[in-house]
């Protein structure tokens, strides 16, 4: 061995290890565009089929809550199930394990990656959505920190439940059934809060900083669960 | 007083280790000196891979015991994490990502210094790399993702080199030149899997050959270990898969 890093190398902080991890999903995902575009399209897509669908050019209310956050749901679960993929087929497990970091930098850096994704997609989403079915755009700046906490929610239990989906032979199957019944509860709470926001009269407040509480805890204990467990995930 | 013996690198006793109801190893017992090297022979599915990833930390064994590095497994893995060098059959490298930035990555999670920007252009140099240095692993033949992938393991030289086959995909001229970077070296412990026999007689201290069912058929020095015994373990091999 040399002695130069023999004496010099140190395990990173974990801090580190998820600002390293974060950055090389970043550049591959900027790279091969796998996610964000196939959820920009996806969503574009559902957009265009309910407004033919449901035969109306004006959303407003439950009903535009509904389209635009079930759009966004399911688009992130294209994102979910491609999450850990590279890490399986290239091995990115194994050099986790290897390596002198705490699996739990793994965890935060796909949830990162994860939210990165999801507001890329909300930047280019939210304004057709707007196009497509919106009088006026008052609603939507009181909205924002609800998708970006909903998109926190995503985030953490797609982090959480994705390395278990993507260990098992079903997949595309097993993601989509532990994380959608775990995901009924922001979904509830950001319906509420963006049903208001939507109305047709304009915004209303009513219980706004409620649902919000409600989302931050959920973000906040999905952390802590992804804090306490993602190690064990990591096992064989 | 006589000298306490130092501690093995590497002692297994009973280690078995199964896939749902299917041993892939049984009753393992070995014991590798600090510095040692153990070359590991046997056929294919004898489960040598599945050895080297229980040795790795990447593999809880079924039943017995293993200690690597004075540490306990599986309880005390994490004290292994960064002491252990391994090349197994994944290359553990981004296809996406160039040579270079698939080794400042692992040199970032290993913590070396400035990156590791000086190792990186050392072993890239001595593995005939440099001018691919951004080169994307997914463009590159499997004998230069195998070297890049013995960069890899080397990198932060670890205390235990644990090695699958690490030749495979080399041609003579590239099995020449990344065989310096994996050989013995002072302080250095190896556990090798190979087919190639005398290549394990000559460059291992002690021989494990294991049979067909996982099962140790031998375990001995190497010195004590003559060519055509060793490669009975195959012939063994060969009339069973008849």
């Amino acid at each position: 061995m040399s002695e130069s890093s023999e004496s010099a190398a140190s395990a990173p902080s974990t801090r580190s290890a998820v600002a390293t991890i974060l950055a090389k999903d970043l550049r591959i995902e900027l790279r091969t565009l796998q996610s964000v575009p196939s959820m920009v399209l996806f969503s574009t897509t559902i957009y265009v089929i309910f407004r033919f669908g449901l035969d109306r050019t004006r959303l407003d209310g439950a009903l535009a809550a509904g389209v635009l956050l079930v759009t966004v749901l399911f688009a992130a679960l294209l994102a979910i199930n491609r999450l850990f993929v590279a890490e399986r087929e290239q091995g990115g497990f194994e050099a986790i394990r290897l390596a002198p970091v705490d699996g739990t930098a793994l965890f935060f850096a796909k949830a990162g990656a994860l939210l990165v994704y999801l507001l890329a997609l909300e930047l280019v989403a939210l304004p057709i959505f707007w196009l497509f079915f919106l009088d006026g755009a008052a609603g939507l700046l009181p909205l924002l920190p609800v998708l970006v906490l909903l998109d926190l929610a995503f985030a953490v239990t797609g982090a959480l439940i994705s390395p278990i989906a993507t260990n098992s032979t079903a997949r595309d199957l097993i993601g989509p059934l532990i994380l959608l019944p775990l995901l009924v509860p922001p979904m509830i709470a950001a319906s509420a809060a963006g049903q208001r926001l939507l109305e047709a009269g304009g915004p209303s407040y009513d219980r706004y900083g409620t649902w919000l509480g409600v989302l931050g805890l959920y973000d906040l204990i999905f952390l802590l669960i992804g804090w306490a467990v993602f190690d064990f995930l990591l096992e064989d | 007083m006589p000298e306490a013996a130092a501690d093995p690198a590497l002692r297994a006793a009973s280690l078995s280790v199964a896939y749902g109801e299917r041993w892939a190893l049984r009753e393992l017992t070995v014991a590798v000196d600090p510095g040692g090297t153990l070359a590991v022979i046997g056929p294919n599915g004898a489960g040598k891979s599945t050895l080297l990833r229980v040795v790795a930390t990447l593999l809880r064994p079924t039943a017995g015991s293993i200690a690597v590095l004075g540490c306990e497994l599986p309880r005390q893995a994490w004290r292994l994490r960064g002491r252990i060098g391994y090349l197994g059959h994944s290359a553990l490298l981004y296809r996406e990502l160039g040579a270079v930035e698939n080794l400042r990555f692992h040199a970032r999670l290993f913590g070396l210094p400035g990156d590791g920007a000086e190792r990186i252009h050392e072993l890239l140099e001595r593995v005939g790399l440099a001018h691919r240095a951004g080169t994307r692993v997914g463009e590159m033949s499997a004998g230069m993702v195998q070297r890049l992938a013995v960069c890899r393991a080397v990198l932060h030289e670890p205390e235990l080199l644990v090695l699958d086959e690490p030749l495979a995909n080399l041609d003579p001229a590239a099995t020449e030149i990344v065989t310096p970077l994996l050989g013995p070296a002072p302080g250095r412990t190896r556990v090798l899997v190979t087919h190639d026999v005398d290549a394990a007689l000559a460059g291992a201290d002690r021989v494990l050959a294991l049979a067909r069912d996982g099962s140790v058929a031998f375990e001995r020095e190497a010195a004590a270990v003559d060519r055509e015994t060793a490669r009975a373990i195959y012939a063994d091999a060969r009339v069973a898969a008849v």
